[in-house]
């Protein structure tokens, strides 16, 4: 964060914090309304399967567009131009993976996460075990990215500045607020609580980005070279170049090996995310599960156009020396934006738009990771699948609870990173360790359980500890840990080695562990389920377990 | 899980049955033959953009119309290549993979009671 000492505030704070009021309150009542019909472990976790595809299609949009999209993609193309178009088109051509590869299998193979899909013809427990480590160490990436969000949005709305002297400050209180609200959304309302909140964010976000870009555009006469035209012009420093590729990683031969490692990470890590997945299970058959990833797919392509629009639109009519000096850095792009087009009024319903989205985004992580240390590692592994259900769902929100103090820890010091960077982080891990394990699981029916561990484990340590040793978190100007150095891998996204490393490890694994005869017998009933949803979980049905 | 993998005897489990089927064998065919490819058009297509953008930023940032530069031309086709995916997907599947599945399921439904 820069430690500025101009007016630090845009708008008025009351006004801002009142719109932000607003929305949390009607939030609030809908969860607690839609909470109380909350009465299985499919209903807290899968919703009872009862939502429709489009719903599940918009609350995607709402778990997917995240603070990253909004305000980091935003501030990206305002500051860096088009190297942060990429994160926009790798973020989208992710989605064909979900669409064609895993989706509908994977809702007809599991019930409630992704260690049902991974464990289904495996042994049970170390399947499990790895499984829900690595949906905890996404989800936590994940969560992390998005309680920086908030951290550098309050400091530009509320002129709270990130006090590096004390670790709790007026920052740090914000990040608190919104660690206590998520847990309350997950407590209350559970998936479907969560479900709503989604759509209703999502909605919002969609219309309040389609107005701005509107309005951008009708700036410009719908020019779209015009507007171009202005971010060159007010962007002194890039001039021509920040409408084409090589601003950020265009410099060395290694940044530019970045670029590739960081588009490979994005497009295969979508499908290999926790939170995503899960939310497949809140449809009754695999054509919703479709149906769903239709929607998300136009939703998602269409709020990224916008993003195109809404960045140049900030470098054009705020200036990229101007973003970057304001707090928040290039996080603040878009509230900027609204503030010059519609004043503080349209200033305060952005920023409440953004709020709301790292909220719910917040919640769906929350209900995820919680679902899977209680579904995975305490129903299966300790309790060995000899739980009530009601024990169960009772050991996920106490694990939301857990959750939600370690994010407000976690936030804390992440605040002031730049969102849009640790989230493509998230994609990594989630790229290495899941997306291969995933695909083998569904595809391959030689695959056992030696191959599950070694691709999960695998590619969750080689990308971690590649990230720890990176540029990442030690020796540059941007890095996570100031004044140390300890790294010695030269990229600061590990997707290029640590995702074929995964796909490599998940063979070996499988030639080393030898024939596995359940594993292969298990196949022909993952198979069969998973193409036709023969056997398939029902909406609504109280499976015991 | 219990009930259908029981042995029938001499012919494996029913899902095994349902497996070695020829419509079941036609119905994975069918979704293999279109997901497989068509994943790989669409990584070989968005990779080949990502390497443009790393390694040919003269060539993206030459302008076609106005400031619009190849790079947001090859960008803006990532979307339109997504969006009809998707959509050529859709109807593949509605005609081709869920009237065989829903055959399946149902004769599996009806041996499973």
């Amino acid at each position: 964060m820069t430690g500025l000492n101009l007016a630090a505030t845009v708008g008025k704070p009351g006004l801002n914090i009142g719109i932000f009021l607003v929305f949390v309150l009607i939030t609030l009542v809908v969860v607690f309304v839609v909470g109380r019909q909350n009465r299985t472990a499919a209903d807290y976790y899968a919703a009872g399967r009862a939502f429709t595809g489009t719903q599940n299609g918009v609350a995607i949009s709402g778990d997917y567009l995240s603070a990253a999209s909004f305000l980091g993609i935003a501030g990206a193309i305002s500051t860096v131009g088009y190297d942060g178009f990429l994160y926009s088109i790798g973020f989208l051509v992710a989605w064909l993976v979900a669409l064609l590869l895993v989706a509908e299998l994977l809702r007809n193979t599991g019930k409630f996460t992704m260690g049902d899909v991974l464990s289904f013809r495996m042994r049970q427990r170390p399947v499990r075990a790895a499984a829900a480590i690595s949906t905890l160490v996404v989800s936590f990436f994940y969560l992390l990215a998005q309680m920086a969000g908030a951290g550098g949005l309050i400091s530009l709305l509320l002129g709270v500045e990130d006090d590096k002297s004390t670790f709790f400050d007026g920052q740090s209180l914000v990040i608190a607020v919104v660690g206590i609200l998520m847990v309350v959304y997950v407590l209350v309302g559970g998936m479907k609580g969560t479900t709503w909140v989604q759509i209703i964010k999502a909605t919002l976000l969609l219309v309040g980005a389609a107005v701005m870009t509107a309005w951008v555009l009708g700036k410009f006469g719908f020019n779209l070279s015009a507007l171009f035209g202005k971010a060159v012009e007010n962007s002194p420093k890039s001039g021509e170049k920040i409408l084409g590729p090589g601003l950020q990683y265009g410099k060395t031969a290694t940044s530019k090996i970045d670029f590739v490692s960081l588009g490979l990470a994005l497009v295969l890590g979508t499908a290999g995310l926790p939170h995503i997945l899960m939310r497949f299970y809140t449809v009754p058959s695999a054509k919703e599960a479709r149906r769903s990833v239709v929607w998300a797919i136009w939703l998602i392509g269409i709020f990224y156009l916008f993003t195109l629009v809404l960045g140049y639109g900030a470098a054009a009519l705020v200036g990229p020396d101007a973003i970057l000096k304001a707090p928040g850095g290039a996080n603040s792009a878009a509230p900027l934006l609204a503030y010059q087009l519609g004043g503080e009024v349209l200033l305060g319903l952005i920023s409440a738009v953004a709020f709301a989205t790292i909220l719910a985004v917040v919640a769906g992580l929350t209900i995820t990771a919680s679902a899977s240390f209680a579904h995975d590692v305490y129903a299966s592994m300790i309790k060995k699948g000899n739980t009530a259900p009601d024990s169960e769902v009772r050991v996920a929100r106490r694990t939301a609870l857990v959750i939600g103090v370690v994010a407000i820890i976690g936030g804390i010091l992440a605040n002031g990173q730049n969102i849009a960077f640790l989230v493509a982080l998230a994609f990594a891990v989630a790229a290495s360790a899941n997306l291969p394990t995933i695909l083998y699981s569904l595809f391959w029916k030689r695959f056992n359980t030696t191959g599950a561990l070694f691709s999960i484990y695998g590619g969750l340590g080689s990308s971690v500890l590649l990230i720890i040793f990176s540029p990442a978190v030690s020796g540059s100007a941007t890095s996570m840990i100031k004044g140390a150095n300890f790294h010695w891998f030269p990229l600061s996204n590990p997707g290029l080695v640590s995702i074929p490393l995964s796909f490599i490890l998940g063979v070996v694994g499988t030639l080393v562990g030898g024939r596995e005869r359940a594993a292969e017998a298990g196949y022909a009933e993952m198979e069969v389920r998973s193409l036709t949803g023969a056997g398939a979980e029902r909406a609504d049905a109280v499976v015991p377990h | 899980m219990t009930t259908t993998g029981e042995r029938q005897p001499g012919e494996g489990t029913l899902y095994e049955q349902i497996q070695a089927s020829p419509e079941f064998v036609e119905l994975r065919r069918r979704l293999r033959r279109f997901v497989f490819p068509m994943s790989g058009v669409f990584l070989v297509w968005y990779l080949l953009y990502v390497l443009l953008a790393a390694y040919e930023p003269e060539f993206m940032s030459i302008k076609l119309l106005g400031n619009l530069n190849v790079g947001l031309l090859i960008g803006v086709l990532q979307f339109v290549s997504t969006f009809v995916i998707t959509t050529v997907y859709v109807r593949y599947a509605n005609k081709h993979l869920d009237p065989a599945a829903e055959q399946i399921r149902t004769r599996f439904e009806g041996g499973n009671r």
